[in-house]
């Protein structure tokens, strides 16, 4: 660029320097407006409208008896509630302090007051298969909460991860007790 | 390209203006072929009628197949049983993709006993390995569209895979959705991918037969042709050696589609998707078992996985970069190959290796296939498939270097002509 400009140009490089600032200035407004020009087709794919406006759903909790669960649908994946027993709520706080891959107090997991109320999102935190332990007859793991059969993920009465290749515990989706038996969930 | 003089006054006003007829005269009757060429290189011919075939059958298919998530998998059920040779595409299209693979590995596999890959092939070989790589996500997200439950819980484990990426990798999962799980808006894409990545297939065969054309073909004796007499013109000799391959091929492959044609497929697959229940054994499509093998090889107490510990790389992490790095290792192996020689047939000690290489893959397969609690031969096929993904790497990074530097390769001929005439003759003839 330089050779041709130069025939008309002192030289003292003023010239050259602005010939160098405009290149670099158009660069970078061009590499600007491509990013922004990309964005809306890479933002087309993200979760649409309609999608995020399904992201609640209310659960009765009153058939729901001590030692039972029930799984619901929200956002296409399946959420466990379970009403736990004495026996697994103490089970689950006795462990707190127990060796765990992702260390968490089960009072953590739950609403206060609301001990026996667990709800999970039921997809394994490994390559998200749906763990058993929903069903009376399912295997329960060797921590006594729920069994993951694709890559064997054992977790506990809190659904916390104790043993297998899954890295973190079942996650707590966001809920709200709307009454004392629907809770909300999303 | 004006060598040719056409006689035709269409085709040499046609061929002033754009050379595609001298094109095509220059890629079959003037293009010179190593004389010497075996039945293993049918394979790339084979490779690419199978493209074809699935280029064709799929387009057919789209005409007939509902791209949503409450009506595919019953849209697949029509053209099974309502659409006219509805059946025949499907099938022809379902068992295609396991014959391209078969076809591309022994393609593959036959490029690296060859020293196909090494210089000056290198580009040959990395547009090759794009087209795999290519062909490995297209034939994933076929998979998915007919919408059974292996199609869903293929796509769920296979998406969460990026879950792993540090930081950003749930929101690259929920924007692979399009959702917050595999759902339509996953479906409706896929189908758009699946359509889209064979034409990209087509256009890196394209560049791949361009650099064959320039750097010519390799051939069992690994060695350069050096005069005409090593050679003889494409056409008619291999492109009627090909159509023999084509037809042997063929044979195969109907054989599987009229008599067994479900036998690759997974029964599971005739249940349609349901998002609450998972299958009590996912496995993918055969042709990626090796890999599912390495992916899973990666638990917190195998030893393999004790380095990237020290990175603080999770297990499920550490299993994700090996299952990319099994394929990104076989790009750097035209540096990685050090021998002088390129030929498997004058390198006694790399012959060797090659099979118990490539019997290393096969047990990775059958790692792959079936539950790591298994065993083979009484041992822990979790602790097999360890030893066998050990192995895999040690021998493209190890192995193949060190064999290149120490083993006494055996004499190589001058020229192709000599390594097909008789010794009694002089080399020089
Ligand atoms: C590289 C070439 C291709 C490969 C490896 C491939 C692979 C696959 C696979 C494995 C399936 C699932 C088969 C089953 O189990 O039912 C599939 C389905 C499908 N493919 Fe392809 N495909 C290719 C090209 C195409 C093309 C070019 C189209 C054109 C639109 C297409 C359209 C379809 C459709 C509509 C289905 C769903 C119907 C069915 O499941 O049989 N494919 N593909
Ligand atoms: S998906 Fe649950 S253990 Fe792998």
């Amino acid at each position: 660029m330089a050779d041709t400009a130069s025939t008309a140009v002192d030289d003292n490089g003023t010239e050259e320097s602005r010939r160098d600032f405009l290149l670099l200035a158009t660069s970078a407004v061009g590499a600007v407006g491509t990013a922004a020009a990309i964005w809306p087709f890479v933002d087309s794919m993200n979760p649409s409208a309609d999608v995020l406006a399904l992201a609640s759903t209310e659960i009765d909790l009153s058939p729901i008896e001590e030692g039972q669960s029930i799984t619901v649908m929200w956002r296409g994946k399946p959420v466990f509630v379970r009403n736990r027993t004495a026996d697994e709520i103490s089970k689950a706080q006795a462990e707190d302090s127990a060796a765990m891959v992702d260390p968490q107090k089960d009072g953590e997991r739950i609403k206060e007051g609301k001990d026996n109320w667990l709800v999970l999102v039921g997809v394994c935190t490994h390559l998200g298969c749906i763990p058993l332990g929903q069903k009376a007859t399912d295997p329960k793991g060797e921590y006594g909460g729920w069994y993951c059969p694709c890559h064997g993920s054992h977790y506990d009465t809190s659904g916390r991860i104790r043993k297998g290749p899954a890295p973190t515990n079942l996650p707590v989706p966001p809920y709200e007790f709307t009454s004392d038996t629907t809770v909300k969930i999303g | 390209m004006s060598d040719v003089q056409w006689k035709n006054p269409v085709v040499k006003w046609v061929d002033e203006r754009l050379p595609v007829f001298s094109l095509m005269h220059h890629s079959t009757v003037g293009y010179p072929t190593p004389k010497n060429l075996n039945y293993w290189w049918n394979f790339g011919s084979l490779a690419l009628t199978c493209l074809i075939i699935m280029i064709v059958t799929g387009i057919f298919l789209a005409m007939s197949y509902t791209p949503h998530a409450s009506m595919a998998f019953d849209s697949v059920e029509r053209i099974m049983r309502d659409v006219n040779y509805g059946w025949l595409l499907r099938y022809l299209h379902a068992n295609g993709a396991s014959m391209f693979f078969i076809v591309v590995y022994i393609h593959m596999f036959r490029n690296m006993y060859y020293g196909s890959y090494r210089a000056p092939r290198e580009m040959l070989w990395f547009l090759g390995l794009a087209i795999y790589l290519a062909m490995m996500a297209t034939g994933f997200l076929g998979y998915v569209l007919p919408w059974g439950q292996m199609s869903f819980w293929g796509a769920t484990v296979i998406t969460n895979l990026f879950s792993a990426i540090p930081l950003v990798g749930d929101d690259v999962v929920t924007w692979l959705w399009g959702g917050f799980s595999v759902d339509n808006p996953t479906l409706n894409r896929f189908f758009s991918l699946h359509y889209l990545l064979p034409f990209v297939i087509f256009a890196l065969v394209a560049l791949h037969l361009w650099a064959l054309h320039v750097v010519k073909s390799n051939n069992p004796a690994g060695v350069e042709i050096k005069s005409e007499e090593d050679t003889i013109p494409f056409h008619p000799y291999y492109t009627i050696k090909d159509l023999y391959g084509i037809a042997i091929f063929m044979i195969i492959y109907l054989a599987f589609v009229f008599w067994a044609p479900n036998f690759l497929g997974h029964p599971d697959n005739y249940i349609e998707a349901n998002p609450m229940v998972t299958p009590p054994h996912i496995v993918p499509e055969w042709y990626y078992l090796p890999f599912y093998a390495i992916l899973r090889a990666f638990t917190a107490d195998a030893i393999i996985y004790i380095p990237f510990g020290w990175f603080f790389i999770t297990p499920k992490l550490a299993g994700v970069i090996a299952m990319f790095g099994a394929i990104i290792v076989l790009f750097f192996l035209p540096w990685l190959d050090t021998s002088k020689v390129l030929s498997a047939k004058y390198r006694p000690v790399f012959k060797q290796f090659f099979w118990i290489f490539v019997i290393n893959v096969l047990i990775l397969g059958y790692c792959g296939a079936k539950s790591p609690t298994d065993t083979l031969f009484g041992i822990k096929l979790e602790i097999v498939s360890q030893v066998a993904t050990f192995y895999y790497f040690a021998h493209l990074m190890v192995l193949t270097p060190l064999i290149g530097w120490m083993e006494k390769t055996r004499e190589v001929p001058n020229s192709i002509a000599a390594a097909v005439t008789k010794p009694t003759k002089t080399e020089e003839a």
